[in-house]
């Protein structure tokens, strides 16, 4: 798959001095979901705002399909839908005609059926006439997503989508990235919610203090870092961990009923046979045996922690 | 040139015209309808004639110049001051449009705006005062460049406004006096002789001169030296923007 955005060496230092990107370089393949993972201030917003224009890069260059987001800005932003991470809109006026607005911005022709498609998509359809300072935030969001889908993007840049929005709401804009996937709309989306990115992205990135710590399929990620527990529980209390057992760093419940094990996935050895048979040869009989893989905000923790 | 974000942009800013119609025409309008009742039909009617011409008809170009002047700056200061208060602003500077597209569109909306109250006061005017227009092309060129040099400054003070206390500064603080003291209500020849030099240095008579002059044939100052006025002043605002643009001042970090 070719790269629909290039980035390259890119980084940035506001006028006070902050360094928000430092050498930051990424290629994002067309179609796909790429989560970039960060805590606040970590230049998620300023990178994405590099890309589309609203921030002047210090170095480094951007290229959108294929064209440079400086020296050939016009085509390149043409590619490009943007939505926001602040509710912003025009309070008076309505889903209608703010979206009529961008589709002319990014050089469309006047399209009212492509509008009134994209209105029914995101349930704005009753709401076209309303002014945008009578709708909830629900529905403001909506209407970003619809300003920013009104001009047929080919990379749409969500810039924290669930900020502030209900768990049901989350869910149905996970829904509708799930639909411009399916139509080949590569997406980019920033997120602190750590569950955001692990339901939707193909890849994750993740970056802190301006610097890109790494990019991964998720699925690997999650299985290069991932660490699993294991939970044996016991059919009778044990009083204390065993002194056969003291060296598989154990953690009991405080009613001695389980015993839980962290273990690497990726070691070479993950230990857990020994365990066992050493559980056994201690006199403790299991009653049950369950393993959990460590979730991606565990990573992103131990990432952030151990490089930032 | 991507002229469909310039219609977009446009009608964008017409349609908020439309919407608060009141607010945007009929406010002007009546305030300049009052002008005419009080200075022209009232006082006026006390005055003798300034160079031949009836003190009512004398003023209807210096009140159109008034609010056009006005109108254009804080139309156009409001239309790009307003995204810029809202946040919205980060669709245009994300759009692939270039400064050029920006300018036509918002000075476009405004100088029209302007035009179109310049041109209603007109015939409220004419129904106030016997009017006469000697030279009908060079008032609407003066009308023309006078909207558009004055919407073009107020996209500057839209620009540059922090707040809407420094959005209003301008208008009302700067606009308004120049032309009342830019010779709107009298010709400078009635001043003492210090005092009519006093205003050749006040830009916006030259203006108001050149414009008397296209509806009654008589100037304060030389017709070629107002047109080269407006369009020194029309470049210099050019040049501004272009820097603005330039330099993402107030625009970009």
């Amino acid at each position: 798959m070719p790269a629909i955005l290039s980035i390259d060496r890119l980084s940035k230092t506001y006028a006070s001095g902050f360094q928000a990107l430092r050498e930051v370089s990424l290629d994002i393949e067309q179609g796909e979901i790429l989560a970039l993972l960060g805590p606040n201030g970590a230049g998620k917003t300023t990178l994405i705002s590099i890309v589309c224009g609203i921030v002047t890069p210090s170095a480094g260059r951007v290229t959108v399909g294929g064209h440079d987001v400086i020296d050939d800005f016009r085509a390149a932003r043409r590619l490009i839908g943007l939505v926001p991470q602040e509710l912003v809109l025009e309070p008076f006026e309505t889903p209608m005609t703010t979206a009529r607005f961008s589709r002319g911005l990014f050089g469309h022709a006047r399209d009212d059926a492509r509008i009134e498609a994209v209105l029914q998509e995101l349930s704005l359809w009753d709401k076209r006439d309303a002014q945008n300072r009578e709708l909830s935030g629900g529905m403001r969001r909506r209407v970003l997503i619809a300003k920013a889908l009104s001009h047929e993007p080919a990379v749409l840049f969500l810039d924290e989508p669930s900020a502030g929005v209900d768990v049901e709401l989350r869910k149905e804009m996970w829904a509708i990235v799930e639909r411009l996937r399916a139509r080949g709309v590569t997406i980019i989306l920033t997120t602190h919610y750590i569950e955001e990115a692990e339901a939707i992205a193909d890849r994750i990135a993740v970056i802190n203090k301006g610097e890109l710590l790494l990019v991964e399929d998720k699925a690997t990620l999650m299985k290069r870092l991932g660490r699993k527990h294991l939970r044996i529980e016991l059919q009778t209390p044990c009083p204390a961990i065993p002194e056969a057992l003291a060296g598989y760093a154990l953690q009991r419940s405080e009613d001695g009923t389980s015993l839980s094990y962290t273990y690497d996935t990726q070691g070479e050895r993950t230990g857990i046979t020994g365990l066992l048979n050493d559980v056994r040869a201690a006199g403790l009989t299991l009653r049950d045996v369950q393993t959990e893989q460590s979730s991606l905000e565990d990573i992103f923790v131990d990432l952030v922690r151990d490089r930032g | 040139m991507n002229l469909h974000a310039i219609r977009a942009i446009y009608l964008f800013e017409m349609g908020r015209t439309f919407r608060t119609l009141a607010q945007s025409v009929v406010s002007p309008v009546l305030s300049t309808s009052l002008y005419f009742v009080v200075f022209g039909s009232a006082i006026g009617s006390r005055i003798e004639s300034v160079e031949g011409v009836s003190y009512g008809a004398f003023i209807v170009p210096g009140l159109i110049m008034l609010t056009v002047l006005t109108q254009s700056v804080s139309n156009a200061s409001f239309g790009i001051y307003f995204p810029r208060f809202l946040g919205t602003v980060y669709e245009l500077l994300s759009a692939p449009v270039g400064h050029a597209e920006i300018v036509i569109g918002y000075v476009g909306a405004a100088a029209t705006k302007s035009m179109s109250i310049a041109l209603i006061i007109l015939a409220t005017a004419s129904m106030f005062v016997p009017l006469r227009i000697e030279h009908p092309i060079w008032m609407l060129a003066f009308l023309l460049l006078s909207c558009v040099s004055f919407s073009l400054f107020g996209f500057i003070i839209g620009l540059w406004a922090k707040d809407f206390e420094q959005l209003q500064f301008v208008p009302l603080l700067i606009i308004t006096p120049l032309v009342f003291l830019g010779g709107s209500f009298y010709s400078i020849s009635m001043l003492p002789p210090v005092w009519q030099t006093v205003t050749l240095f006040n830009p916006v008579l030259y203006l108001i001169s050149g414009f008397r002059w296209s509806f009654y044939g008589s100037a304060d100052v030389p017709v070629a030296v107002s047109l080269v006025c407006i369009f020194v002043f029309l470049l210099a605002c050019l040049g501004v923007i272009w820097w603005v643009f330039k330099t993402g001042y107030r625009l970009k970090s």
